[in-house]
């Protein structure tokens, strides 16, 4: 029915949309992961990116730093539905553009290639910290962390010297200075 | 040494410490152990449903009209399926329940086990925190943690997935934590400059309202005697969702009537105009709100919730205060009393062209239909049943769709617990195990689900239920034949396509009741209803009361299709009357 009307109000109003890295404390038990990520599609919100780990073998506490975009509405309330969670502890939220915080993102790049372009590939990163984790005669293993966008861009001109293969993890946050995430 | 127990024992003894007095369940396979062990435990008492998905809506309904959380047993695989409708009806309406689920064996789960299913992994969108329990000796402490995450915070419905080996293994049985830990899910610590900020904003304004909800009803019958001490001391109007009823006497004059696409011209009204609207415990459902971008646009909003994330959700708010209905209106009415005593009278006259402005919507009188002398009007019907049973305490439960509505509209409730009604899930079939979790918790009181046909055939095994354990419910069906709130918007926004919403192969029901061995009775007319009205409450036993009513009444007045609140349908009073003649019918 083409003329068919809905009775839900639809909203036109264009909000701007920010991106933000949200830091969350969980208790590392059997479907935590599964509750966080099910919140996120459940309710409609993006992630862009996700890395975890147990931070504390002792309390089995994980950090889990998701990069996301919504307006600030949207990430109020992923923030406040994220603390509603039993094993959350706290929850944490940066904007991608603060100062104060410290992004990491790291990725593996295998090269294959002649001799000179596996040193010109060396090269290409120079500008984040490369670690030549493997080496043979036809093939490097390089490791950068860097932002996402420079990661981005470097697998992208990496394919001229015979990038074959990337892996990547997702962003990790710190701040700055003396402070602690609160 | 102290005592060894079974994991099926130290489930039952989990619920003597809570408290439990019944719990409805289906035994199978993955509980058998646990059902071993009922007749061990002579204070709790077992209804046996005769679907799980019916075991889910009367613990729903036990614990809406006794304020205590509501227990389910079931099995694995289809047990804990069936319940999902349920759990996730008590998620949305802010019910606490806890359901006790049966898993296959741990060495089994994962290998695709006789009624196996990731129950857990299921019911993990629609309950507030599960668990499954893989050692024995965490069973007693996860059992105590779900009473509490159940029944703390925002209430709601909790799962303990227990595998049968868990069941049989023996381990000490430990006691529940005598100080309620809160683990910061629960919040209460609003402020009192937020309180002041508050009656400054009441003592300013001149066209305020109330809106409250089901908050107010979770926070316990105190917040209901709170509320209406406060809507007396500052003569402010007050409207309610269709949660909310009963928190404030729905006879009163200052009552306006429920809100929001169904509700009064004068409540939706009074909401679109206001410039002060105190919101206590509701939510801003879409329902309530129509178009949001023109939701009353002149007005400071005030939201007092238990719930943090349900500040700002749907519509922003200049003021919030987080915590407990009861705290939050206590502090007020002290703050009140301390700083403003003279309110109410320095507030009259402030207030006065308001009121008189109301009374204007008020003459409308929105709720009004036209009688018929031939054919019994649904709101006739209701408007009956009403005055024929309002000095009797009774419990209204209903289903889902326009005799739920008309509910809302013509039954009056001056006490809170007696209204229960599936709002945020909207489940058909919800109101008839509701009523027997009522009647359960209420053995002596009367109780009746208001009912259309077609809801009450998704869950009318439940009848069998009521008559094993003697459980004198009342289902009173306005029977149209048709599944009327579709056929409505069928009519209103599809251009009259009545499509499949004409069920043409009805059972008898008053048969249907002989069947289940409880009392059937029939009204045609108008000028019988009465008195059938009064035999079915004479009955001291089940009834199905089968009404015909008009088959194609709507149900008005009627916030149409994303409009905002000051621009509803009202009846069709003065309207051609949109007949269906046979055609209609013959378009199914």
């Amino acid at each position: 029915m083409s003329n068919s009307k809905s009775a839900y109000s639809l909203s036109n109003k264009k909000e701007r949309f920010d991106t933000h890295i949200i830091v969350v404390w969980v208790d590392n038990e059997a479907g935590v992961l599964a509750r966080v990520v099910g919140l996120f599609s459940g309710r409609g919100y993006n992630i862009e990116s996700l890395a975890v780990a147990q931070v504390d073998e002792k309390l089995k506490i994980s950090r889990i730093t998701i990069v996301t975009t919504g307006t600030p509405q949207v990430v109020n309330q992923i923030k406040l539905q994220l603390k509603k969670l039993v094993p959350v502890h706290k929850v944490a939220d940066f904007k991608r553009e603060d100062k104060a915080v410290i992004f990491k993102e790291m990725a593996l790049f295998k090269i294959v290639g002649p001799n000179n372009k596996l040193e010109s590939a060396l090269k290409a990163c120079k500008k984040y910290n490369p670690v030549l984790l493997d080496k043979t005669k036809k093939s490097n293993v390089i490791q950068i962390t860097a932002l996402r966008r420079e990661i981005d861009k470097m697998s992208n001109d990496l394919k001229k010297f015979g990038l074959v293969s990337v892996s990547r993890t997702g962003a990790v946050a710190m701040t700055r200075g003396a402070d602690i995430f609160k | 040494m102290s005592k060894l127990y079974s994991g099926a024992e130290i489930v039952f003894k989990c619920m003597e410490d809570q408290n439990v007095e019944h719990i409805f369940g289906y035994p199978g396979g993955a509980v058998l152990p646990i059902y071993d062990e009922l007749q061990n435990f002579k204070s709790i008492k077992h209804v046996l449903v005769r679907h799980e998905q019916g075991a889910g809506h009367a613990a729903e309904g036990y614990a809406r009209s006794s304020g205590k959380p509501g227990v389910i047993l079931v099995t694995s695989g289809p047990g804990a399926t069936n319940v999902v409708t349920a759990l996730t009806d008590a998620y949305m309406d802010s019910i606490p329940l806890v359901c006790i689920s049966g898993q296959v064996p741990t060495h089994l789960i994962g290998t695709d086990a006789f009624q196996e299913c990731d129950t857990t992994g299921i019911t993990r969108p629609c309950t507030k925190h599960n668990w499954l329990v893989k050692d024995v000796n965490d069973l007693a402490e996860t059992i105590h943690k779900a009473f509490e995450v159940a029944t703390t915070g925002r209430p709601g419905p909790v799962l303990v997935d227990i595998p049968k080996d868990i069941q049989f293994q023996k381990a000490k049985y430990k006691k529940p934590k005598k100080e309620k830990k809160i683990n910061g899910k629960s919040h209460n610590h609003f402020s009192q400059r937020s309180i002041d900020e508050l009656i400054n904003l009441m003592s300013k304004s001149s066209k305020p309202i109330f809106y409250t909800g089901g908050g107010v009803i979770n926070s316990g019958p105190r917040a209901s005697e709170l509320l209406r001490e406060l809507v007396y001391a500052t003569g402010f109007p007050i409207t309610s969702t269709l949660q909310g009823l009963g928190s404030f006497p729905g006879d009163d004059s200052q009552f306006l009537g429920m809100l929001g696409m169904h509700g009064t011209y004068e409540a939706n009204n009074a909401m679109h105009d206001c410039d002060l609207m105190i919101n206590i415990g509701a939510r801003f459902d879409d329902r309530i709100t129509g178009k949001i971008d023109e939701f009353s646009p002149k007005s400071k909003k005030v939201h007092i919730d238990i719930d943090p994330s349900s500040i700002n959700k749907n519509v922003k708010v200049d003021l919030a205060i987080v915590g407990d209905v009861k705290n939050v209106i206590s502090s007020i009415l002290k703050s009140l009393k301390q700083k403003k005593s003279k309110f109410l009278k320095s507030n009259k006259q402030k207030t006065s062209k308001w009121w008189e402005k109301i009374q204007k919507w008020r003459s409308v009188r929105s709720l009004d239909y036209i009688g018929s002398e031939e054919t019994i009007k649904p709101q006739y019907a209701i408007e009956r049943l009403y005055e024929l049973t309002k000095d009797k305490d009774s419990y209204i439960t209903t289903e889902v769709g326009q005799h739920q509505m008309w509910a809302a509209q013509h039954y009056k409730f001056n006490k809170p617990n007696r209204w229960m009604t599936s709002g945020g899930l909207g489940t058909m079939g919800y109101g008839l195990p509701a009523a027997v979790g009522v009647q359960v918790a209420h053995p002596k009181k009367l109780v009746i689900d208001i009912a259309g046909e077609a809801s009450v055939l998704m869950t009318l095994q439940e009848m069998s239920t009521a008559v094993q354990y003697n459980l004198p419910i009342k289902i009173f069906i306005l029977n149209n034949e048709y599944m009327g709130m579709v056929r409505q918007w069928q009519e209103l926004l599809h251009d009259k396509n009545y499509s499949e919403s004409y069920t043409a192969a009805l059972p008898d029901f008053v048969k249907l009741a002989e069947a289940y061995n409880c009392v059937g009775i029939r009204a045609k007319t108008p000028e019988e209803l009465d008195d059938k009205i009064i035999e079915m409450l004479n009955t001291n036993r089940p009834v199905i009361f089968d009404c015909m009513v008009d088959k194609v009444e709507n149900c008005f007045p009627m916030i149409p299709s994303g409009k905002p609140h000051n621009q509803m349908i009202l009846g069709p009073k003065d309207q051609e009357s949109n007949k269906i003649t046979g055609k209609g019918k013959s378009l199914v």
